[in-house]
């Protein structure tokens, strides 16, 4: 799909401003609607997106498996860490009252990082369970077999020659352009 | 520090779980799991202590907030009684968890397995410390959920644990999700999600059929997650063909704390005089609690894989707790709580013991532990040990259990029960004697594979087989809990 020039630019300003909505659904869910749960989705499915149109590798390439893993348990830990903290300051776990100079604004430092913990999992969640989804070996063997059995038919190579020569075209074009 | 020990005993599992999922190196997360069960172990008896002492329920208010209108984490007589069983097997099953999983589990999987590990203890730790009833939902769904992965691990060495997972899955959210339908109807009823509250506003509104059908859907989702006769055909398979780390943890555990969740909703929120609640709904137990019983025992009798055999004996042991609840009096709840306990320590022991010749021999059938009890004595003494226990033999904690089912069924004038609880139990001996025979009445074939057994193997599961003989032998403190937790929900003040 990335040789449409249609999507790939399309993507490339939509990609940063769902990124960015993301942000304001998550810090503005103190006022207004939204929080961690659907800014971490909305997060996510700028990866997702990216991943569509550019293909699972470079996907995978933007944002490595371990880091997920890691921005999955950083969440989670966030979250609890931020309820301990109160423990340590003398309040009972979750207590936010004691994170800041008054109890409103320890309330407010509370839940901005308790939900940054929520979006941050949401969202490294969302993005596991799309590559798994989408990656999964046996799935793509089960297709090719599924192709196999279709046999009669050879879709492949006319596809690829198609492609490439669009390829070639959005080359040309580009080249075009910039001369 | 002493006040927070309700929260940090749910919390430190909890919180553990992420950083075990982000250790490497060999043993890491597996120490990691071991100490933090280890301390979940130390708090759960220190709040039983603690508790005891003080003599009425500990309350922590989670965030500050109070009673009706935060969350908070209740520890009476019941759940102290029930949070050292949960954190003490979960502690023996970490000890022994090393060696299964390093023979069963890929090397690669094994922080990602002691993260789901300790979920599941900290979901099973969560609904019995907590006061809300949503709250509780969502640490059945945290247990629930680390548990049906645990399930699948065993994919790795039995496909048809991924089969057995699934059932498990699609059952367990059934069960999951009707318990939260009936919440939600207590909850628009009476707008309040806090046990005692919702217990005191319940009353108002208790002949209203919202309220009967909350008690359904309740009932019925617990009796599925409780593999309560006869909907308990996810158990056996998830059972046997999990890793078997896995099937000793969850077989001593898993069904008991939903048994515990049963107990606290339906004598702690409904009441025993809910709409004439003890008549029809303690008759409908009972008949499913004896059924099972048989059932159970009949199917174990049939079955010659081990780990099956003892799942099927688990549904006919929650078939006795299943009675003792629905004697729905204080000696049957007594009873209820005693066996709880006590099932727990033989399943334990039961389960860590197959799991050791299992890490060796893959599968272990009848066939494979033939002549077994003499090249592996102290192993399977400790089965031995335990099945006699599932009988109720006398010296083992198993008696004390039947002792207390049959007198609160006598109490109630229900002889003909207490005579098939009778004929039910001795009829476990059918199976047990199947093992004897295997064991030691056979020789072992000549081209069977060599069983070992060092301390390493034995150790785990024989803490729990002294443990079993201990409280068949001195039973009155454990006795007395019991009694004190049946009087949470029963009669006179707790």
């Amino acid at each position: 799909m990335q040789d449409d020039p249609v999507i790939r630019v399309i993507s490339k300003v939509m990609i940063p401003t769902v990124m960015l909505f993301a942000l304001y659904v998550q810090f503005h869910g103190d006022y207004g609607p939204g929080g961690g749960f659907q800014a971490g989705v909305i997060f996510a499915s700028a990866f997702v997106l990216n991943a569509m149109i550019f293909g699972l590798n470079r996907g995978r390439h933007v944002w490595p498996a371990h880091l997920n893993l890691l921005a999955i348990c950083a969440g989670v830990l966030l979250y609890g860490l931020t309820g301990v903290a109160s423990l340590f300051l003398g309040a009972n776990y979750l207590d936010y009252d004691v994170l800041g100079a008054t109890a409103k604004s320890g309330q407010h430092i509370g839940i901005l990082l308790v939900e940054f913990g929520v979006g941050l999992t949401v969202a490294s969640v969302m993005v596991a369970l799309f590559f798994t989804f989408a990656g999964r070996p046996t799935h793509v063997r089960l297709l090719s077999k599924m192709q196999a059995h279709e046999g009669a038919r050879p879709p492949a190579p006319k596809d690829e020659a198609k492609s490439e020569a669009k390829t070639k075209a959005t080359k040309d074009n580009k080249t075009g352009a910039h001369k | 520090m002493m006040q927070h020990l309700p929260v940090l005993q749910v919390l430190l599992p909890l919180l553990g779980a992420p950083c075990a999922a982000l250790l490497r190196g060999r043993d890491m997360a597996w120490g990691l799991a071991l100490l933090l069960t280890g301390a979940a172990f130390l708090i759960s008896a220190v709040l039983f202590g603690l508790q005891y002492n003080a003599g009425e329920a500990l309350i922590y208010d989670l965030g500050g907030w109070p009673a009706p209108l935060g969350i908070v984490y209740v520890i009476d007589a019941a759940s102290a009684l029930v949070l050292p069983v949960v954190s003490g097997i979960a502690f023996v099953a970490t000890i022994a968890a090393r060696r299964l999983v390093e023979a069963e589990i890929d090397a690669r999987d094994h922080a990602l397995f002691y993260a789901a590990w300790l979920l599941t203890i900290a979901g099973m730790l969560g609904q019995v410390t907590t006061g809300d009833a949503f709250n509780i939902f969502v640490f059945l769904e945290i247990s629930s959920l680390s548990a049906y992965a645990l399930v699948a691990m065993g994919a790795g060495r039995d496909r048809r644990a991924l089969p057995a997972a699934f059932n498990y899955l699609i059952l367990g959210t059934v069960g999951a999700t009707f318990y939260v339908i009936g919440i939600g109807l207590l909850y628009m009823l009476t707008g309040t999600l806090n046990l005692t509250d919702l217990a005191e506003r319940l009353a108002e509104v208790e002949s209203t059929r919202a309220s009967f059908t909350a008690l359904a859907f309740i009932a019925l989702g617990l009796f599925l997650k409780m593999a309560l006769f006869p909907l308990h055909f996810w158990l056996v398979p998830a059972y046997a063909h999990a890793p078997s780390a896995v099937s000793a943890l969850m077989a001593a555990t898993a069904t008991k704390v939903s048994v515990y969740v049963l107990i606290r909703l339906m004598f702690g929120v409904f009441g025993v005089e809910f709409n004439g609640l003890a008549d029809a709904i303690g008759l409908l137990i009972l008949t499913l609690g004896i059924t099972g019983a048989f059932a159970g025992t009949l199917a174990a009798i049939l079955e010659t894989d081990l780990k099956k055999l003892f799942a099927q004996s688990s549904i006919a042991q929650l078939g006795y707790m299943a009675i003792g609840i629905g004697a729905m009096s204080m000696t049957g709840l007594a009873a209820a709580f005693i066996h709880l306990f006590n099932h727990a320590l033989m399943k334990g022991a039961l389960f860590l013991a197959i799991g050791a010749i299992a890490a060796q021999a893959g599968r272990v059938s009848m066939q494979s532990i033939e002549g077994a009890g003499r090249q592996i004595p102290v192993t399977m003494t400790a089965i031995l040990v335990g099945g006699l226990a599932l009988i109720g033999v006398p010296l083992t904690a198993g008696f004390i259990s039947k002792v207390y089912l049959v007198r609160a069924l006598l109490e109630q004038n229900f002889w003909l029960l207490a005579g098939l609880t009778f004929i039910s139990s001795a009829l476990a001996l059918a199976y047990v004697w199947k093992i004897i025979e295997a064991a030691w009445l056979k020789e072992r074939p000549e081209n069977a594979p060599a069983l070992i057994e060092t301390p390493v193997h034995y150790v785990p599961a024989w803490l729990m087989v002294f443990a079993t003989i201990g409280f068949g032998i001195f039973a009155g403190p454990l006795v007395d809990a019991a009694y004190a937790a049946a009087a949470v929900f029963i009669g006179g003040p707790s």
